[in-house]
């Protein structure tokens, strides 16, 4: 255990990536290779920083901790920190960097070192959104991302990447705007854009239902949530595989932080009186998306709605407000995280080999690909949420939650289930088993050591994480159960004032 | 009121304008006998010395004491709102300078005439944004006008150039005659001329039924608009900024046009206070239909210059924003917002002005197609200037938005508030349109090599939205003083 008193570890985690970004920009622009060393080191550093963090984590406390200040614009400061609910996020992160750079070792072969400087400026920004402590602060990170991103879509994707990028872009930013005239609201009110202080500001009722839409407007979009959800698709589609892994396994998940961080503790009266529309939209979204991606012929397109769908029962519980939903929804997050990576970076696999994601022309993999096809099947079982996996848990915490809350919409939600199973299994059926037929699949070559590397770590903690749950659901169990309990105090105060 | 030679220090930096550009002036009409090549030179020279001279004054800006003095019996007003302003028009006037070097040379237009316009226009700002009561006011405009008329038709061999110098002078007639009509109205209805004392009437409660009054101010503030090219008086911008040679189209979206808004500023918050004339209602109809109209009429546009008309028309209703709130807060986000937007205007016409090849200039959008693998340092900060203008943070353009829209909030301008953010998402789409071009589609032919100076200003402006995150505090803190010292 490494001393870190007095070492402004979150700023280095945030900013290390921006500085390697700038060492990167600084290489020769044929020198190819050394761009993705560079940012391979860049991206393994950024995550051996990060452990520290965990490491030197207090899961005894609930308050923030590596707290840093600094003056910066009047009210608004330079405020950084992590709780038991940030800090996970910040390490699935640093994690996932570098499988990514490594799972576009060789698909990206134009302009590599504009790449690689995108993803490192990307993964700076995506650790501030973590950090921050700061309202504005939090808003520029989540906004700033999109540049990066846009770009990555739009110059490294597929055949319809420039009507992608764009609808991406625009569609996120309009939700974010909202966000950001109640963020200015609730400035005015409170007199400060300091969180942990709008934390335990009491804002009257009436105006926290529109500052609740607001947000809402904001993070429903980046979760994405059913009808909103339209612009992930095609965004994870056209993506490159690095940047479909980082939207499906971080980009959505700032849309859950969103709500564990604003919108529930700050607009706790809201929240309740909203929850009922949260659980229809959940329920629809899971039920709803998962028929959709069983009828797609595009593997890609299938695993983005299943991502929708996964994100529909993180929805589910954040709002049943239990202890058991809330713990459930940041663990399927999480597990979401590993197991989308790697349902995506599995896709991109045959896909550099193939060139096609049309499920149609796979099948038999089972017989050339035998490692792939273990892999692949260790994270469909997780995308399914079979028990001794890391999706088990948090899908079995969401739903006790939920019913707790509501036993129809767990009802409806449980059925999620069951269709994930049914599309999840088919498609594994339609590419992996069967007899091997298409000519051209008949030279196909199994796994080779990047690829091993890039996977091997996923279906460790894939199968770790659900065998031994508590090593995250520790970390976070304290700060969720503050959230639990500020929302119980919040809603009687509240009660007692309206007398119901 | 006895005058003695120290009391005009509050002048200085004008009068070191006003008699350099006439020593300029002298120079070059009676200095050595012009050869093309020679008057070329001379230009030339004249320029840096005009650089040099504007640099100088921001110098004498800068050491000026902080208080407030007013001069002629307050015809003349120095405090900090208009040094604030005065630093932003040097600044200004001087980037445009260095823009238009290579341009003219390379059409044979770099004469001593133009930088000795470009500094009376620069007198005649500098005297607006200090102007403390009507008169000095419309003579303060009317000099900048006519240097700017020129200007735009310096051009005399191009049909497009002069359409554009007879464009602006038409309309900028106009616009000056409504002012001058509602200015003798306010003076009918208030007695008086000077903005201090017209507050004293207009400002009284129950000044909105003083059907007279009310009318003077309508054309007052039509009359600025005219010069902000705020919806829908901004017909003649496209057509000027597109016809005008693009060095003062540059010059002209950048400084005039803050100006007049500073200007406007200035009249409504110390002739006009709120608690009389409810003017805001006007303002908030000007910010929504230039947000509105500039974000919707920019999709359709091809041509470069034609689209930061637009753009800038948007802007300006950004801007209005800020006034439409009507507070403190709402002046220092205009100001915070003019000097931003300045910073991105300029660096956007340098871009502009670097897209050329062997044969000549070009304006089409789609002629920057692949700029970002033939020209990767101009491509990188032209997508940084486009973001920066769309609002998204971390640059610069994302503060200016943020603190306009932060007053109107405070003043509880809900309507206002969120059509105007959805308009600067419509507005994103353009600007992402031509990130699109430069880094998406496949590459056109190289542009020649960006001459220095134009490169100098387009390296500056991008650095400075670029970095302006890092430390932002001097400038907002700088326009919340001088925000603050228009309280009467």
């Amino acid at each position: 255990m490494i001393n870190l008193a007095g070492v402004p570890i979150l700023s280095i985690v945030t900013f290390f990536p921006i500085v390697g970004a700038l060492f990167v920009a600084c290489l020769s622009k044929d020198a190819v290779g050394n761009a993705r060393w560079a940012a391979l080191w860049v991206t393994l550093l950024t995550f051996a920083a990060s452990l520290l963090i965990w490491i030197n984590f207090d899961t005894g406390s609930s308050s923030f901790q590596f707290v840093e200040s600094k003056a910066w614009l009047g009210v608004i400061k330079y405020k950084m920190g992590v709780d038991g609910i940030s800090m996970l996020f910040v390490i699935l992160t640093t994690f996932l960097m570098p499988l990514c750079i490594l799972a576009s070792w060789q698909s990206i072969d134009t302009r590599v070192r504009e790449y690689m400087i995108a993803f490192l400026v990307l993964e700076s920004l995506m650790i501030g959104v973590f950090c921050a402590l700061d309202m504005v602060l939090f808003y520029l990170f989540f906004e700033a991302g999109l540049i990066p991103m846009f770009l990555i879509i739009g110059i490294w994707g597929g055949k319809r990447r420039v009507y992608a990028s764009f609808k991406f872009f625009l569609y996120t930013l309009l939700g974010s705007v909202l966000m950001l005239l109640a963020m200015m609201a609730m400035y005015n009110f409170a007199g400060t854009t300091d969180i942990p202080t709008l934390l335990t500001t009491k804002f009257p009722a009436d105006m926290q239902k529109w500052l609740w839409l607001a947000f809402f407007a904001s993070f429903a979009v980046k979760m994405p949530m059913w009808p909103v959800h339209t612009w992930l698709p095609d965004a994870h589609v056209e993506a490159p595989t690095g940047g479909s892994v980082i939207l499906a396994a971080i980009l959505l998940k700032m849309g859950g932080y969103g709500f564990l961080r604003f919108s529930l503790p700050m607009f706790p009266v809201a929240s309740h009186d909203f929850a009922p529309l949260v659980f229809v939209l959940s329920a629809i979204a899971i039920v709803y998306t998962s028929l959709v991606a069983l009828v797609q012929e595009d593997v890609k397109k299938l695993v983005a709605y299943s991502s929708v769908a996964h994100m529909g029962y993180v929805t589910l519980g954040i709002f049943t407000f239990t202890t058991q939903g809330i713990d459930g929804a940041i663990f399927q997050m999480l597990s979401h995280g590993i197991v989308s990576a790697a349902l995506f970076l599995c896709v991109g696999i045959v896909y550099d080999r193939m060139h096609t994601r049309e499920i149609a022309a796979y099948g038999g993999l089972a017989e050339r690909m035998p490692i792939y096809a273990l892999c692949f099947m260790v994270f469909t079982m997780a995308n399914v949420g079979l028990p001794g996996t890391s999706g088990f848990v948090g899908e079995f915490l969401t739903l006790l939650g939920a019913y707790k809350a509501n036993s129809t919409i767990a009802a409806i939600a449980t059925l999620g289930v069951i269709l994930s199973a049914a599309y999840a299994l088919w498609l594994y059926r339609r590419m992996i088993f069967g007899a091997l037929e298409k000519a051209n699949l008949k030279d196909i070559l199994d796994l080779n050591a990047r690829e091993i590397t890039i996977l091997a770590p996923l279906v460790i903690l894939t199968i770790f994480f659900g065998i031994y749950p508590a090593a995250l659901l520790d970390v976070t169990a304290l700060s969720v159960k503050k959230l639990v309990q500020n929302y119980e105090g919040a809603i009687k105060a509240a009660e007692l004032v309206v007398g119901r | 009121m006895i005058m003695t030679l120290t009391s005009l220090t509050p002048l200085l930096p004008e009068i070191a304008i006003a008699l350099g550009a006439m020593v300029l002036l002298m120079i070059g009409a009676f200095g050595p006998p012009a050869t093309s090549k020679s008057s070329a030179g001379m230009g030339e020279a004249i320029g840096w010395a005009a650089i040099v001279l504007l640099a100088a004054a921001v110098v004498l800006v800068l050491v000026a004491p902080a208080k407030t003095t007013s001069l002629f019996q307050g015809a003349f007003i120095d405090d900090a709102f208009a040094r604030f302003l005065k630093v932003l028009i040097l600044v200004g006037a001087a980037a445009s300078l260095m823009l238009s070097f290579d341009w003219l040379r390379s059409r044979n237009l770099m004469q001593f005439e133009y930088p000795v316009l470009v500094l009376l226009a620069t007198i005649g700002m500098m005297l607006m944004v200090s102007a403390g009561d009507l008169i000095s006011l419309y003579l303060a405009i009317e000099l900048q006008s006519l240097a700017l008329y020129v200007l735009a038709a310096s051009r005399r061999d191009d049909v497009r150039s002069s359409e554009a110098g007879l464009k602006y002078f038409v309309l900028g007639a106009l616009s000056s005659g409504m002012l001058l009509y509602g200015a003798s109205l306010v003076y009918g209805f208030t007695g008086s001329t000077n903005l201090a004392v017209i507050a004293k009437v207009a400002g009284a409660a129950g000044a909105g039924t003083n059907i007279g009054l009310t009318a003077g101010l309508v054309f007052l503030l039509v009359g600025i608009a005219f010069k902000i090219s705020a919806v829908p008086f901004h017909m003649w911008t496209p057509d000027v900024y597109e016809g005008a040679p693009t060095p003062v189209t540059a010059f002209f979206a950048a400084v005039p046009k803050l100006v007049a808004m500073a200007l406007l500023v200035r009249v409504l918050s110390i002739g006009f206070p709120v608690t009389g004339i409810k003017w805001q209602q006007i303002i908030v109809f000007l910010a929504l239909a230039s947000m509105i109209l500039g974000a919707f009429a920019a999709i359709g546009q091809t041509n470069i210059k034609r689209l930061i008309a637009y753009s800038s028309i948007a802007n300006i209703g950004f801007a209005l924003v800020g006034l439409a709130a009507a507070n403190e807060e709402g002046i220092q986000g205009v100001l915070v917002y003019l000097v931003i937007y300045m910073a991105m205007t300029l660096g956007a016409f340098a871009c502009i002005l670097a897209m050329k090849r062997a044969d000549g200039p070009v304006e089409d959008i789609n002629e920057l197609a692949g700029l970002s693998q033939t020209n990767p340092s101009m491509a990188f900060i032209f997508a940084a200037l486009l973001f920066s203008l769309a609002g998204i943070p971390p640059l610069a353009g994302f503060f200016a938005k943020f603190y306009v829209f932060l007053a109107a909030v405070k003043a509880g301008l809900w309507p206002l508030a969120v059509l105007g953010v959805i308009a600067s998402v419509v507005g994103a789409y353009y600007y992402l349109r031509v990130v699109k071009i430069m880094y998406f589609d496949d590459a056109k032919p190289a542009f020649a090599l960006v001459d220095s100076r134009v490169f100098l200003v387009m390296a500056a402006s991008g650095l400075f939205v670029i970095l302006f995150i890092a430390a932002p505090s001097p400038l907002v803190d700088a326009a919340l003083a001088a925000a603050r010292s228009l309280r009467p």
